[in-house]
């Protein structure tokens, strides 16, 4: 080894020699390294990677600039809830908790259900977002799923109550939106949950 | 040397077997180390200082290469990295130089990173990793967060939205600069296609109810999700554009759908009376099979290695874990480390997942299925999940 050490040098000094001198036999291979760019294999015209502004401006959180599905395009049930208000703290005192791993809904949480639906019944043009969510144990995208199902869940039972799922939204946040950010059972119990956001018709319309 | 790193894992397998078979005699219901103890190759490596140094040593160890003194060392990697990075590899064995080479251009990381995929071509005869890029979802403590795309080592992370909204499961178009992620910045969980060459980006599936876990097809041609649309989280198949789209499964709620690398199959999580299951589905319909993962409860996140073989998964016993099975079912899976959302490298021996820190924050780590060595990677903001390695 201390015999290698000696002679590296040497090589590269010859292999530097050679390559100055166009022997086509250097022993130590150049590898020139491109810049930063077409890092993954590149589409056609890759370059480097945006940064975050170049993007920004395409991202307005009301969707308008973002280009709707070329396929599908099945939003037509979104649309109905577009630009409606949110009014968050109506139902509040209604959320639905859950069992760990479970969507089923709870024989005691039919009082909730019922001033759910009582509400949506004294007020035809109201509609709801049903949000459901998870405590932290379970992987993201399974919760991202319970979460749904659990609301899911809640539009069953409010459906029971003659509530039309068509003036009902589902949305899931899987565990990233706890209510409690502790790492325990009573926190994990709070955010087991169903929340209910009143959604009412936009001023004027 | 190829030969006896198969010989290696070929033992593996066989003692595995061994394993299997007396573990059902006995009916003990304990993971069996498929994978074997595959000892790490013992490396010497001289005259490398700061970020070569470091990416050298990051790079090798997570496919399976160990350090010791150069007495001790199978082969002797030396060289410099004042200026440029130059190397060479000795193979004490044999006697002889078996690699020798200086690099030029980009950066000393770069070059470093090149050097050790040069190194791993030339012992293992396999591409290395180390020029490769993973995509990722980086959580502020809000919730919200943005997808992010780095070296495999978390090094030179660049923020690609600025949607301040929940962000979650990147996924690679195969052999290009283009995601598939899924935002909320619209309100709702939408998955978007997004071109990082040119910028653009726009909503494929954007369905009432969920719309999330996007896989891309290994032709990309395709795309396999989650939607809720019908009243439950099922997998669903469209083509790379969003149109023609396809219900897969009808069962009470799936999640996490990937690809086999023949596009004949979609392994996804699922749930039958109440317990989880890992289960496949033809990408053109049919019914589903599910997996024998017993030994480990509650498995979800599949991920099918590229070449077929096996499929890494995220197991719930407490704590999560990862885990590696056969894709073929022939033999119970192997618990790896603790953490989450393994995805493999395109070498189908290094995986990238994230595991939490005492903090509870996430950190992505490199792990070495068949040495279970494992490295974190360089941080991004907040807390980083959902690897994604391009392909």
């Amino acid at each position: 080894m201390k015999m290698n050490k000696l002679v590296f040098p040497l090589v590269l000094a010859l292999a530097a020699l050679m390559a100055t001198t166009g022997c086509k036999k250097g022993f130590t291979k150049v590898t020139p390294l491109p810049g930063p760019r077409a890092m993954v294999g590149g589409e056609t015209g890759g370059e480097t990677l945006p940064s975050a502004g170049t993007i920004g401006g395409e991202t307005p959180s009301t969707g308008t600039g973002v280009a709707t599905p070329t396929g599908g395009g099945a939003t037509a049930n979104l649309d109905e809830f577009e630009g409606m208000v949110k009014d968050p703290a109506a139902l509040a005192a209604y959320t639905v908790h859950f069992k760990f791993d479970s969507a089923v809904v709870q024989d005691n949480e039919q009082a909730n259900i019922a001033s759910v639906a009582q509400a949506l019944t004294s007020d035809t043009n109201a509609k709801l977002l049903i949000e459901g969510n998870c405590d932290e144990r379970g992987t993201e995208e399974y919760n991202r799923s319970l979460g749904e199902r659990r609301a899911l869940a809640l539009r069953e039972a409010l459906a029971k109550l003659n509530i039309s799922p068509d003036r009902i939204r589902t949305i899931s946040y899987g565990k990233d939106k706890p209510a409690d950010p502790g790492h325990d059972e009573a926190a994990w119990a709070k955010n087991r949950r169903g929340d209910f956001v009143l959604l009412h018709p936009k001023a004027g319309v | 040397m190829k030969k006896i790193i198969l010989n290696f894992l070929t033992l593996g397998l066989v003692a595995g077997a061994l394993a299997g078979a007396r573990a059902e005699d006995i009916n003990i219901e304990k993971p069996i180390d498929i994978l074997g103890q595959t000892k790490p190759i013992p490396v010497s490596l001289d005259g490398f200082s700061g970020e070569a140094a470091e990416v050298l040593k990051f790079d090798l160890y997570v496919q399976g290469f160990s350090f010791v003194a150069p007495d001790a060392a199978q082969y002797q990697i030396s060289g410099s990295s004042a200026g440029d990075v130059t190397g060479r590899v000795t193979d004490k064995f044999a006697k002889r130089v078996i690699l020798s080479r200086s690099y030029n251009g980009a950066s000393v990381r770069r070059q470093a990173h090149a050097f050790a995929d040069d190194i791993v071509q030339t012992i293992l005869n396999k591409p290395g990793i180390g020029q490769t890029k993973i995509a990722f979802k980086a959580q502020a403590p809000t919730g919200n967060g943005e997808i992010y795309v780095a070296d495999f080592d978390g090094h030179n992370a660049v923020a690609v939205t600025s949607d301040n909204a929940i962000v979650a499961k990147p996924a690679w178009v195969p052999g290009k600069l283009a995601l598939y992620y899924t935002s909320y910045a619209r309100g709702n969980p939408d998955i978007f296609y997004h071109s990082l060459s040119s910028g653009q980006r726009r909503v494929i599936a954007g369905y009432s109810g969920l719309n999330t876990s996007a896989a891309v097809s290994p032709d990309g041609s395709k795309v396999a999700m989650i939607l809720s649309k019908s009243g439950s989280p099922n997998v669903w198949v469209c083509n790379a554009d969003g149109s023609n789209l396809k219900r897969l499964t009808t069962g009470l709620e799936d999640s996490s759908p990937c690809w086999s690398p023949d596009g004949q199959w979609i392994c996804f999580a699922t749930k039958i009376a109440e317990r989880r299951r890992l289960a496949k589905v033809s990408a053109s319909g049919g019914p589903i099979k599910t997996f024998n993962t017993s030994g480990a409860p509650n498995p979800t996140e599949p991920d099918w290695s590229p070449d077929g073989k096996w499929i890494a998964f995220t197991r719930q016993a407490g704590d999560f874990e990862i885990c590696v099975m056969p894709a073929d079912g022939s033999l119970a899976p192997s618990v790896l480390v603790a953490g989450q959302n393994p995805s493999w490298a395109p070498n189908s021996r290094t995986l990238v997942f994230n595991h939490r820190t005492p903090g509870y924050r996430q950190v992505l780590s490199v792990l070495d299925v068949f040495t279970k060595q494992y490295k974190d990677c360089q941080r991004a903001n907040g807390s980083d999940s959902q690897p994604a390695w391009a392909k």
